[in-house]
């Protein structure tokens, strides 16, 4: 386990991601990339899938990345990755490379992941490519100006999913993309959240030291998407943690644990009154929607902990033979 | 010559294409089927498994991955081949795009076949044409031998270093990738020392950090998109010159276009792919009863032979032009290139043929001939079109 000064450190030794960018200030992702390069010890080759990431940090000539970088289309940055992995197998059989093991890393956002890239993704978790693939999950199209995604949750309003005299945000839930993902039964699956730094710092080593495919759903807050002043973005996320909309856990072969327990939650609503895409949830006619989201997110935790006491025994028998 | 090969074997043009790929070894090869191009993959699915060839093979799970696992395979530093056709190159096409903008030397075979709908999985050039302007060199095989000597020439036009662009090697859909013929391979060797190694400015797998595939604002994006032109244009000269290679080296030369029995023709067929073997017959045929009659086979579609087929068509009156597919609303589009380059006072004609499979038989070639010797027809023809009087509008 890194501390944020040896992070800090390797970011100084080897800066693999720099600053003047221009994403936004607030915004989750570049965070979310520091934390995870800084986090791998060895050699890596990143991939962006088209996204906010992708247009802010590579405007010709200009480049934010001090680690190799490919971007090529929008739906496809899994695929481009195995093609990465495969060539990096294929010349290191034939000798044809020297030197550390390198890490293939993915960063895509949640339409690149959980819309149009779920089939790229599938296809290279299944094929158990070694590579690790990060989803900064900020919950709809930011970069196209805020369209709802797969991932945008009940009720929140986005340019395509707008409240109006009939409409009252997304109507639809949230699709439960960590857990497709554990479904193609790879070795390490994880969320994480940029509030808590170490935690998603954890879950990179632990994920890039697999012999197979890793995920990671980081969730990503997003000042003009969500409607939130840019100083409160911690706070958000931190709140969407203690809240338990956004558990922060792991799957590893399979087995779930929770990494963090918010033993007293926070109110739901502390966290959504702090973004404009839920003002409308303000008003008295929104009290079903409100307790819509709250029937969510309880039934989420009670999988999720009943998950985690199935797994129980597995971990602790995993704990104690490697004693 | 005779003694570098390694003899005849009887081979499909699929087969024929697996065996170049095989002896080029490439790294990388993702993988999806598709008819017919799929005998192209099992046979060299088969090499892999037999331990012929140690290929990291990827069986994607699409086209569109396969051609981005190809972009990210071929700039991390692998030479990476693939295979597709039809729908497929359909769903490539985007990726293919980008890997000439990428400037990705990823070199593909293509059984050509008609696009849906309605659904149909015979030959003719409708996907060839829809990846025309992709910014990819694309040639076109008559054969299984032709489609086995460009599949060896295509890494070297690919990879060249005034090119970098992707390399699509079509053969027509069963009348070639499923059709056996005798095929003269060349040694391994000798295809490994003919392609070399593979070498790209800035592989993602090498000691040179690089960002690739940069968003590009209007104050650059102009520059980097005529860079890449010119880059499709030099790979005329490079084909040329890795033909002549080929030539010197191995006793057959295919150029970017096949003049046969041109010396002195009157009346001239110009056409894509396997139905050249057909009037090749036709104008042996018609040549035996005096008629002054040629063809000529494009082989290089793009970057197109404006000046080449202006040589080839240089003494004729009146040509007709076959294309195996259509471009809807306009002309077809070989005959939209000649006319468009050609300055000499030939008469060009129009037809269209062979869609979905439909087979164009000697005497629909020997029409055409007679047509030519009748007054101009208007717009498209379209030759072996059933209970239809086969005239079109344009």
């Amino acid at each position: 386990m890194a501390s944020l000064k040896q992070l800090a450190l390797r970011e100084e030794e080897r800066p693999r991601f720099t600053g003047g960018h221009s994403l936004c200030a607030g915004c989750g992702i570049p965070t979310i990339v520091r934390t995870v390069l800084d986090s791998i010890p060895g050699p890596v080759v990143a991939v962006s899938a088209t996204g906010c990431l992708e247009v802010a940090t590579t405007r010709f000539p200009f480049t934010a990345w001090g680690v190799p970088w490919i971007h090529v289309a929008f739906e496809n940055a899994a695929a481009v990755a195995s093609g990465v992995e495969a060539a990096y197998r294929s010349l290191a059989h034939r000798g044809k490379l020297s030197g550390e093991r390198v890490t293939i890393v993915v960063f895509a956002g949640d339409g690149g992941t959980y819309d149009i890239g779920l089939q790229a993704l599938s296809g290279a978790l299944e094929r158990g490519h070694r590579f690790l693939y990060v989803c900064y999950d900020n919950e709809a199209y930011m970069n196209t100006g805020i369209q709802r995604s797969g991932a945008t949750p009940f009720a929140a309003s986005t340019t395509t999913s707008p409240v109006g005299s009939v409409g009252r945000g997304k109507a639809e839930t949230r699709k439960d993309l960590t857990a497709i993902v554990v479904a193609h039964h790879i070795p390490y699956a994880a969320q994480a959240s940029t509030s808590h730094w170490q935690d998603l710092s954890v879950k990179v080593e632990r994920a890039v030291a697999q012999d197979g495919p890793s995920f990671l759903n980081v969730l990503s807050t997003c000042p003009p998407g969500w409607g939130h002043d840019s100083r409160d973005g911690a706070r958000l996320a931190r709140l969407a943690v203690e809240s338990r909309y956004w558990p922060l856990f792991e799957v590893v072969d399979g087995h779930y644990r929770l990494t963090h327990y918010p033993a007293h939650p926070t109110a739901l609503v502390e966290w959504l009154e702090m973004q404009k895409r839920f003002a409308h949830l303000r008003g008295i006619q929104s009290v079903d929607l409100e307790s819509m989201i709250e029937r969510e997110v309880t039934s989420q935790w009670q999988e999720l902990e009943r998950r985690t006491a199935e797994s129980k025994v597995w971990f602790e028998e995993r704990e104690s033979a490697s004693v | 010559m005779a003694r570098t090969m390694q003899g005849f074997e009887v081979l499909t043009g699929g087969e024929a294409t697996a065996h170049a790929m095989r002896q080029i070894r490439p790294d990388v090869v993702p993988i999806y089927p598709i008819t017919p191009q799929t005998p192209i993959i099992q046979t060299f699915s088969r090499f892999v498994a037999d331990g012929k060839v140690d290929t990291v093979l990827l069986q994607v799970e699409s086209e569109h991955s396969a051609m981005s696992a190809a972009v990210g395979a071929a700039l991390a530093g692998a030479r990476t081949m693939t295979a597709t056709a039809s729908q497929g190159l359909a769903l490539m096409v985007e990726v293919l795009y980008i890997a000439a903008g990428l400037r990705a030397p990823v070199v593909m075979a293509v059984g050509n076949r008609a696009l849906s709908a309605p659904i149909n999985i015979h030959g003719d050039h409708s996907d060839g044409m829809l990846a025309r302007d992709s910014g990819a060199v694309q040639v076109f095989a008559e054969n299984a031998q032709e489609a086995y000597d460009l599949m060896v020439m295509a890494p070297r036009i690919a990879e060249h270093p005034a090119v970098l662009l992707p390399v699509l090697v079509g053969q027509d859909g069963f009348s070639v990738t499923h059709s056996a013929e005798n095929v003269a391979l060349l040694r391994d060797e000798e295809v490994q020392d003919f392609v070399g190694s593979y070498e790209i400015p800035y592989p993602l797998l090498g000691d040179r950090p690089s960002s690739q595939g940069l968003f590009a604002m209007p104050d650059a994006y102009y520059e980097i998109k005529v860079r890449q032109i010119q880059a499709l244009e030099a790979a005329e000269q490079v084909f040329a010159d890795v033909a002549r290679a080929y030539a010197l080296r191995f006793g057959r030369h295919l150029g970017a276009v096949e003049s046969y029995r041109m010396d002195g023709a009157e009346r001239a067929i110009v056409l894509i792919g396997s139905t050249a073997g057909t009037a090749k017959d036709v104008v042996d045929e018609l040549r035996e009863r005096g008629e002054r009659v040629g063809l000529v086979a494009v082989r290089l579609f793009r970057p197109f032979p404006h000046q080449a087929l202006e040589d080839a068509l240089a003494t004729v009156g009146r040509v007709a032009v076959l294309d195996r597919a259509a471009a809807p609303g306009t002309l077809p589009p070989l005959f939209a290139d000649i006319r468009a380059g050609y300055h000499g006072t030939a008469e060009l004609r129009s037809y269209v043929y062979g869609l979905g499979g439909r087979d164009t038989a000697p005497e629909d070639i020997a029409k055409v001939y007679r047509d030519l010797q009748l007054p101009a027809h208007a717009g498209i023809r379209y030759l072996g079109l059933l209970g239809e009087d086969q005239h079109g509008e344009s």
